[in-house]
């Protein structure tokens, strides 16, 4: 049995296309799991998880928390927001006093990109990503890799564009990383100002048309707008980002194809995509969430395998 | 390392009529009955009793699964390597129904502890049986005895017994694998 190569997930950067193909393999045998009238395994009975979320979130800390629940982990959960931190701690400090009352694994989410990679320099335990900042989320990117992978089978040569706020998303640079690596082309679309301005060294195109990438495209993942991360008016309204770069039923009746449309969420229904589109058969937004949990489960077991072996 | 054959092609084959005989005397039309293979091994022994079962009584329907104990194991994070699973095809309900484990080696019997609670997800099943091809006798851990029994042997502690199924269905064969000892050349 093949063992992930990294001992903290931090980011797909950092994985190889073999860690992929594991996480997925792993991942199918808990989504039977999770299928069953008893959903829980006791496998991590013997571990206990924090999971820190110094910024908000609803379905990530929702998905990790059940993942971890039916692995049969010790959950304490944290948000900076009733927390010391507001009174002035510092982030090792406050993951070190969590780590003294003995948890095994941190996962964390933080404003600040690189924050994840910082804290696994600096304390002594397994760190995962649930996004840190405008950096990566690399569940995230598993996930939407392997709800694609469950529709087609195979990624080679299959064209996924990204459509929306790509200079504020993590998604994005997970999704490219992750979506090059299984052999997929990737385009990014969206208005000037939201797009990075070297982000083509990374080996992707882009555009600022949304039918000419949706006409090229096999599958489209529709970023949210990051309101709260716009420190500017990076367009001139949302009325009229949403007429430029929104889908709609319209636009897709107009392809003449079927294309998999694809959503990390929340979604801003009528902004990026309509409650149509969302909707339809095409989308696969709910299967991304279940699929969640078992990309979860399967991180986090296969991580833990690589922990220190509690008994000798 | 030396690999001698302890249960020949004729052997295999009289034990496999042997334990179709006697399920179906136990279990009559197999109604109430389901029977599980345990991943990896146990489902060709499965496969082979399902098709002796089918020949012996051409009209019973035989209510059969898949089972993977991997995430249910007792020495996850024991070993340096994770443990990898493999599918479990569980498409029924065992509630109120007699189960039979079927799997090819019982060796210390912690497999089939992990399948006794793995097997609790899909309900509550009025019975569990075991039925196992090959008992390697004194090396148990857990109080845990078969059923069913093809054969029982004796082997050490670092001897592996390997049941190798033939693709045809014909020619299963078991044999021991002797670890050296250290006098030996």
């Amino acid at each position: 049995m093949k063992t992930l190569s990294v001992s903290h997930l931090l980011g797909i950067k950092y994985l190889q296309l073999e860690d992929l193909h594991l996480i997925f393999e792993t991942a199918t045998h808990f989504k039977e799991v999770i299928n069953r009238p008893i959903k829980k395994v006791p496998s991590l009975r013997d571990i206990t998880i924090a999971n820190l979320f110094f910024e908000n979130s609803t379905r990530t800390k929702l998905s990790f928390e059940l993942a971890e629940k039916r692995l049969s982990a010790d959950v304490i959960n944290f948000s900076a927001a009733q927390s010391s931190v507001k009174k002035g701690e510092t982030l090792i400090d406050t993951v070190n006093n969590i780590l003294a009352m003995k948890v095994d694994m941190v996962v964390i989410r933080h404003p600040n990109p690189g924050a994840a990679h910082f804290l696994s320099k600096h304390v002594k335990s397994c760190i995962i990503n649930a996004g840190d900042g405008t950096h990566e989320h690399p569940t995230q990117a598993l996930l939407d890799a392997y709800s694609l992978l469950e529709k087609w089978g195979d990624l080679k040569g299959k064209r996924i564009a990204i459509v929306g706020d790509i200079l504020h998303s993590r998604v994005a640079l997970s999704n490219i990383y992750a979506l090059q690596m299984l052999g997929a082309e990737v385009r990014l679309c969206a208005p000037k100002s939201l797009l990075p301005k070297h982000i083509k060294e990374l080996g992707v195109s882009t555009s600022y048309d949304l039918e000419q990438t949706l006409r090229w495209c096999d599958a489209a993942n529709m970023l949210r707008v990051q309101n709260e991360r716009m420190d500017l008016g990076y367009f001139p309204s949302t009325r009229e980002y949403s007429q430029s770069f929104g889908l709609n039923g319209n636009l897709l009746k107009k392809l003449r194809k079927e294309i998999v449309i694809l959503h990390p969420g929340p979604i801003n229904r009528g902004v990026e995509i309509t409650s149509e589109v969302a909707d339809s058969s095409q989308a696969i937004i709910l299967d991304q969430v279940e699929n969640g949990v078992a990309i979860r489960m399967a991180i986090i077991y296969l991580l833990a395998a690589k922990l220190n072996i509690p008994i000798q | 390392m030396s690999q001698k054959i302890l249960l020949s092609e004729k052997k295999v084959s009289i034990i496999l009529h042997r334990l179709s005989c006697q399920l179906i005397e136990r279990h009559l039309d197999f109604t109430n009955t389901v029977m599980v293979g345990i991943q990896p091994r146990g489902i060709y022994l499965l496969e082979r009793l399902v098709a002796l079962l089918k020949e012996k009584k051409p009209s019973i329907s035989l209510q059969t699964g898949k089972l993977d104990t991997t995430f249910f194991r007792d020495d996850f994070r024991r070993s340096e390597k994770p443990l990898a699973a493999n599918s479990t095809e569980m498409h029924l309900s065992i509630e109120g129904k007699s189960v039979v484990l079927i799997d090819d080696v019982l060796f210390t019997g912690r497999s089939i502890r992990a399948a006794l609670t793995a097997i609790d997800s899909y309900g509550r099943p009025k019975a569990i049986e075991l039925l196992v091809l090959v008992d390697r006798r004194f090396s148990r851990h857990l109080p845990i005895q078969p059923d069913y029994l093809g054969a029982q042997i004796d082997a050490l502690q670092g001897d592996r017994v390997k049941v190798v199924w033939s693709d045809k269905g014909k020619g299963d064969i078991v044999y021991l694998e002797e670890k050296e000892t250290e006098n030996e050349v």
